[in-house]
Formats: C-alpha cells, sequence, structure tokens
C-alpha cells in the first residue's frame, strides 16, 4: 500500500510559561525594544479589559467579551499588519482594533449598544466586530479574492476561536483559500472554550491546525502566550500572503482566563484547576518576568506604565459615558443607500414619536 | 450575441452581464459551473472568453461560501454577481445574506456597504427534480436591507438586472425560469437600467386590477386578454421589486379598479401577496368594492412533477377570480 498523503503539523514556542528560553531568539527578540513594545501593549489590553467589565457590572456597558488570556495573540498579530493590509476581526480582538487606529471610547461605544462603534475604523478597510461565528472566515476570502483580483501585495487576517473551526464557514474558507490561493492568514485563538464546550468536544482532531492539511493549506501550532514564537509566525505568514504565496492557518493555543462573556458564569462547567493553570501560562506575567530577568522592565517602569495605560483608558471611558446616543432617525438612515418610500413615512412616525416623548420628559422635569 | 434579434430572457441576461461588465471594470461573476459551462442556463455563456477568468469565477460546490466572498468582495468596492444554481439550494447562504449583506451598510453607518447582486432561478413548471422548483421570495422580501427583484420579460430582465448591479446595495435578483425561454423580444443593448422599487403597469384597465410577478405574469395576461373579449378591461401590473414595494401605484391602480386580484405562485400564506393584500386593506378600504382575491400556491410542499401541473395556478383560476370579484356586490 502506498501512502498518498502524509502531513504534520508542528508547535512551535520560544519563551516558555516559566519564562525560559527553550529556542534560540531570533535576532529581533535578543534585543528590548519590540518586546517591550508588546508588553506595554498587552498591558495596555489587560487594564481595558477589566475596565470594560467594570463598566459592564455596574450598568454602564452591554454585554461585553473580554479579552483575557488572548493579548499575545492580538498584540503581535495587530503589530505586524501593515496599513494595507485588512483586518477581518470577530468580536474579541479590541486591543488589534486599538492598535489598528481605532480609538478606545468607539470600541466601547460598540459594546455599549451604538453602531457607531463600527463606523470610524481608522484602517477603513478593515470589518467591523462579526458576531455570527466564523462568517467572517469568508468575508476574508472575498476580500483576499478582491486583493488577489486586483493584482495588490496585501494580507486580509482573519480572527477567529476554536468554536468557530467546527462551523461549515471555516472549512470552506480555508478549501477556497486553497483552490484560490488567496492571500490570507487565518488565525485560531484557541483558548480551549467555546462558551462551556470545552476544545476536547470540538474536534477529536489533535490540532486544530491540521485542519489546513485537508483544504491543502498550511497549518502549523504556535504557543499563542508566546510573543516570538507568535512573533515568527505570523511574520512568515503575513509575508507569504502578501508575495502571492498562499494561506496559512495558524492555531495559536492559549487560554480564556474570563468567562466567555459578561453574560456568562464560566464557574458553573470549568474546574478551577483548569483556569489556575491557564494563568499559570498566561502570556502578560511570562514576558515581564522574562524582562525583569533580561533588566529591560523594572518596578518603576512598571508602575509609570499602569499609571499611563490607566490614564488613557479613563479619558476614554470619560469620551464614551459623554457621547449621547444617536437620533432615532438612524435607526432608517444607513440600511439603504437611498431610502425607499415606505421607510421614509416609518422614519417620520419614529421621530415624531421621538420628539412627543423628549416633550413630555421636559413636561415631567418642569413640573418636578 | 446581436441585439438586432428578438431574445429570450436568458439570453437577455447574458446580454445584461456582458453589458454590466463592459461598463465597469469592479463587475465580476461567480458561482457554480458559471464559467467554463456557462451556467447550466447559460446565463453566463462566453462572458468567460469575453472577460477571462479573474472576472469569472468558478466556484468551489458551497452556497454559504458564495455569499460570504461576495460579502468580502463587495466591502472591498468590487460588484460581484454571484449565481445560486437554483433557489432551492440557497438556503446555506442564508446567514449570510440576511445577517451580512443585508445589514453591513447600517452596521457600519455607512462606512462599508454590500453592492452585491444574488441571481437565482425560480419557481416551477419544468419539471425539474426535487428542490429545484420552490418560489421562496417572501423569505427574502421579509429582510430589511435588501432589495428583491423579479423580472418577467426579456426587456425588463435586462434592466432590471443592470439595475440591480448598479445598486449600491444588496439585491436578490429572482429569474422565473419558467419563461426564461418562453417568450422572445427586441432588447436593445443601450445599457439603460430600469428603476428598481417600481411596478410595471403591462396593461391599462379599469374594470379589476390583477397583481402579480414573475412567472405568473404570463397567464395573468392571458386572463386579461381573454377576459378583454368579455369586454372586462384588466389593469395587469408586474410588481417587479418584491421589496421595497411600490405602494403607489398599486394603490393608484385599487383606488381605479376598486377591485383585484394578486397571482403568484408561491404558497399563499405569509406570501408577498399576504404583503399586498395588507396594503391593499390597510390603505385602500374605502376604495375596495369587493373583497380582495388571490390566485396562489397550495400551503403545500412542492409537489414531484408529476403533480407539479396540479400545484400551480392557471389561467382560468384567475379567469375566475376575476368574474367572482366583478360579482360581487
Amino acid at each position: 500500500m502506498n501512502i498518498s498523503y502524509k502531513g504534520q503539523i508542528t508547535f512551535s514556542q520560544f519563551i516558555n510559561e516559566h519564562s525560559q528560553v527553550i529556542t534560540p531568539l531570533p535576532e529581533w527578540a535578543q534585543v528590548d525594544k519590540t518586546l517591550i513594545e508588546y508588553y506595554k501593549l498587552m498591558v495596555i489590553a489587560r487594564q481595558f479589559d477589566n475596565k470594560a467589565i467594570a463598566l459592564q457590572r455596574t450598568g454602564q456597558l452591554g454585554t461585553y467579551a473580554s479579552s483575557s488570556g488572548c493579548e499575545a495573540i492580538d498584540v503581535v498579530t495587530a503589530s505586524l499588519m501593515s496599513k494595507e493590509d485588512v483586518l477581518v476581526p470577530y468580536y474579541r480582538n479590541h486591543v488589534m482594533q486599538m492598535i489598528r487606529g481605532m480609538k478606545l471610547s468607539d470600541i466601547l461605544l460598540y459594546w455599549g449598544g451604538d453602531e457607531r462603534g463600527n463606523s470610524t475604523a481608522a484602517q477603513a478597510e478593515d470589518l467591523p466586530n462579526c458576531v455570527p461565528i466564523a462568517t467572517q472566515c469568508l468575508h476574508a476570502c472575498g476580500i483576499a479574492s478582491a486583493i488577489k483580483i486586483r493584482d495588490q501585495q496585501r494580507a486580509t487576517v482573519c480572527m477567529l476561536g476554536d468554536g468557530a473551526t467546527s462551523k461549515g464557514d471555516f472549512p470552506e474558507a480555508l478549501n477556497v483559500a486553497g483552490v484560490w490561493q488567496l492571500p490570507v492568514v487565518f488565525i485560531i485563538n484557541n483558548n480551549q472554550w467555546a462558551i462551556s464546550v470545552p476544545r476536547s468536544l470540538q474536534s477529536i482532531a489533535p490540532t486544530l491546525a491540521q485542519k489546513a492539511l485537508g483544504a491543502g493549506i498550511r497549518g502549523e501550532q504556535v504557543d499563542g502566550n508566546d510573543v516570538v514564537a507568535l512573533h515568527q509566525s505570523v511574520e512568515q505568514a503575513l509575508q507569504r500572503a502578501r508575495d502571492g504565496k498562499g494561506p496559512t492557518v495558524i492555531e495559536a493555543v492559549s487560554y480564556r482566563l474570563s468567562d466567555h462573556t459578561t453574560a456568562d458564569d464560566a464557574t458553573r462547567y470549568r474546574p478551577p484547576e483548569a483556569l489556575k493553570s491557564g494563568w499559570e501560562k498566561e502570556p502578560i506575567k511570562r514576558l515581564r518576568d522574562y524582562l525583569h530577568a533580561q533588566g529591560w522592565w523594572q518596578e518603576n517602569n512598571e508602575t509609570e506604565w499602569l499609571q499611563q495605560a490607566t490614564q488613557q483608558i479613563q479619558e476614554a471611558v470619560d469620551e464614551y459615558l459623554e457621547t449621547p446616543p444617536q437620533p432615532v432617525s438612524s435607526i432608517f438612515d444607513y440600511l439603504y443607500a437611498d431610502l425607499p418610500a415606505q421607510l421614509s413615512k416609518q422614519r417620520d412616525i419614529a421621530v415624531s414619536r421621538s420628539q412627543n416623548q423628549g416633550q413630555q420628559q421636559n413636561h415631567k422635569e418642569a413640573q418636578s | 450575441m446581436k441585439s438586432e434579434e428578438a431574445i429570450c430572457m436568458v439570453e437577455a441576461i447574458n446580454l445584461a452581464l456582458h453589458r454590466a461588465m463592459q461598463d465597469d471594470a469592479d463587475v465580476i461573476l461567480l458561482g457554480e459551473d458559471v464559467a467554463t459551462n456557462g451556467g447550466v442556463f447559460r446565463a453566463t455563456v462566453g462572458l468567460k472568453e469575453a472577460f477571462g477568468i479573474k472576472r469569472v469565477m468558478d466556484t468551489p460546490l458551497a452556497e454559504n461560501m458564495i455569499a460570504g466572498l461576495t460579502v468580502g468582495m463587495a466591502v472591498q468596492g468590487l460588484k460581484p454577481v454571484a449565481e445560486i444554481q437554483f433557489m432551492g439550494f440557497i438556503f446555506p447562504a442564508m446567514e449570510q445574506i440576511v445577517c451580512h449583506a443585508a445589514r453591513m451598510r447600517n452596521r457600519t453607518r455607512g462606512r462599508l456597504s454590500c453592492p452585491l447582486v444574488i441571481r437565482a432561478p425560480y419557481g416551477g413548471g419544468i419539471h425539474a427534480p426535487e428542490h429545484h422548483s420552490e418560489s421562496t421570495e417572501a423569505l427574502f422580501a421579509h429582510i430589511p436591507g435588501l432589495r428583491v427583484v423579479t423580472p418577467s420579460s426579456p426587456q425588463r430582465a435586462y434592466g432590471l438586472l443592470l439595475a440591480a448591479i448598479q445598486n449600491p446595495d444588496p439585491v436578490i435578483f429572482l429569474e422565473p425560469k419558467r419563461i426564461y425561454r418562453s417568450q422572445n423580444q427586441h432588447v436593445e443593448d443601450n445599457g439603460k437600467a430600469l428603476p428598481l422599487d417600481t411596478c410595471f403597469t403591462l396593461r391599462e384597465g379599469s374594470d379589476i386590477s390583477l397583481i402579480s410577478w414573475g412567472s405568473m405574469i404570463k397567464e395573468t395576461l392571458e386572463a386579461a386578454s381573454q377576459l378583454a373579449d368579455e369586454d372586462i378591461q384588466c389593469e395587469v401590473i408586474d410588481v417587479a421589486t418584491l421589496n421595497p414595494i411600490d405602494r403607489e401605484t398599486l394603490l393608484a391602480s385599487v383606488g381605479k379598479t376598486g377591485r383585484c386580484v394578486i397571482i403568484h405562485e408561491a404558497p399563499i400564506t405569509c406570501s408577498v401577496g399576504s404583503e399586498i393584500a395588507s396594503i391593499l386593506a390597510t390603505e385602500a378600504l374605502l376604495d375596495l368594492r369587493a373583497p380582495i382575491a388571490r390566485v396562489g400556491g397550495y400551503d403545500t410542499v412542492m409537489p414531484y412533477f408529476r403533480l407539479e401541473d396540479q400545484y400551480m395556478p392557471h389561467t382560468d383560476q384567475i379567469v375566475d377570480a376575476v368574474k367572482r370579484t366583478l360579482e360581487f356586490n
């Protein structure tokens, strides 16, 4: 019997969970600059996350999807993307959006139930958050098709979770990305949980990266808590995409340190020891300890940066909280390029109701 | 293609695609079997040869994927025209159409939009296998953010498809395949789009309004012609755009005639016909001199083709409905 096909998936790690270098570092990681940059961005991400959860708990934000545990994946990937590349996020990539130039106040606006949070991407071609699972994988392929049709040297980056690999859109996207050799990089944040369903119940495939092999494209696994491993894989995949060498799937193995969203309570289904083990591997502490050991980051740097991050986030929170809601007419104004006649009548009704409510409110306030 | 000759609907669609691709380099085609084979109904014949495989793409076989790709292409400013081979296979694509294509402009406050067209042959009457004959236009007409358009003649197919492609929002373009080749018309290849969101009055009359769309326009016109022999003057309206519906034309016609029959192939419950009846009952009650009559498909699964003919509405049913309506006092 002949072997028709034989594939393998590599796992790459440079700095392990004990902050020890286990693979010789590439040149860029032998100096402090980029690593410190990554660290600082991850700290902002975690601070922002904590603040957003606090806002939700105090009734000042809607349901919010935490990014705790995927900071390394998001920070490294967004930092390596060029302005011309296109980001196709799912709903946990706040720090990517921030690095791509989106205002933190706009990110809060989205989670605060306001569409304007999607309207102001600094990178105008980036897609907004995608809530229906895995559907964004096909958008990424459509964008990558447009890039290819126009002979541009740009990459599309598609973010997804481990649960998304179970949905048809994902294999469909990998398949067409392979057939058409599209300039797209799929990055799976395998944080081990899709709400309450663990990774082991999504698929018995030993890796999620190997799903790429079924589509005939490159797949690899990296330690998603190790910024160096991520940097090496993502940079290469982006360059391959831009050079017209086709798509890549990167499975970044991480751990969701939070509930699924603020509407979830993971203690109902997640053993405490699993979470404890997740915290032992987490990316921020790992890099901080490494930077400390190298003498590149001291306590005073940490204090200073935390202060700066807190201030930056507080300014964004203030801006968000001070943003008045959109007028009711906005429900209608962006649905079609030209508002159909029937909707124009409904718009008038909504506007007039809103004005009456406003008048009644003023009247009540005047009386009391 | 020689446009001097009278051509059928599927040829008019092909002509419109040629024209749109020639006039706008952003227009691209994708779908199953559309490139080398030219489409199973031949709607895309010759386009790959004329515009190359970068603009006319055979896709892997996955309808959801086709719809998802069009969303990504459209947000990049391309104008993808995707073919879903039969409407019966469009359902995997619903999530992409409903959750993304229809909402992109709204949810980004106009930063991004989806100027895409999804073409799908629909309806019965060609003795096709199961899942090839349904009329589920109402599912799409219910979705805010979409336009749903169906032509009923070669000329309108040409002009409406150009309009759909030029429209900056997503359009579901449903092609009544029963009449793909049943009528030949001279279609001038002038690149002129017909208006969307507008009904077409195909025949003027003062006694009763016959409101229909797609393939049933054929039987509706036949009924009107037969009734004219009995001195009954029917106004025939092709709704054409099923969402947003041009209420003004419908209300003006029923305002004039006071009576109407709504005719379509889809099951009558929760159909576009239901919506039109509701519009007329709500906004033209005092103009109505008889109950609104409806001739439509039964509320059943489309039968296999041996009984297909008994499912489809026929001219005599329209004639009967008109007479019943006119007899009402």
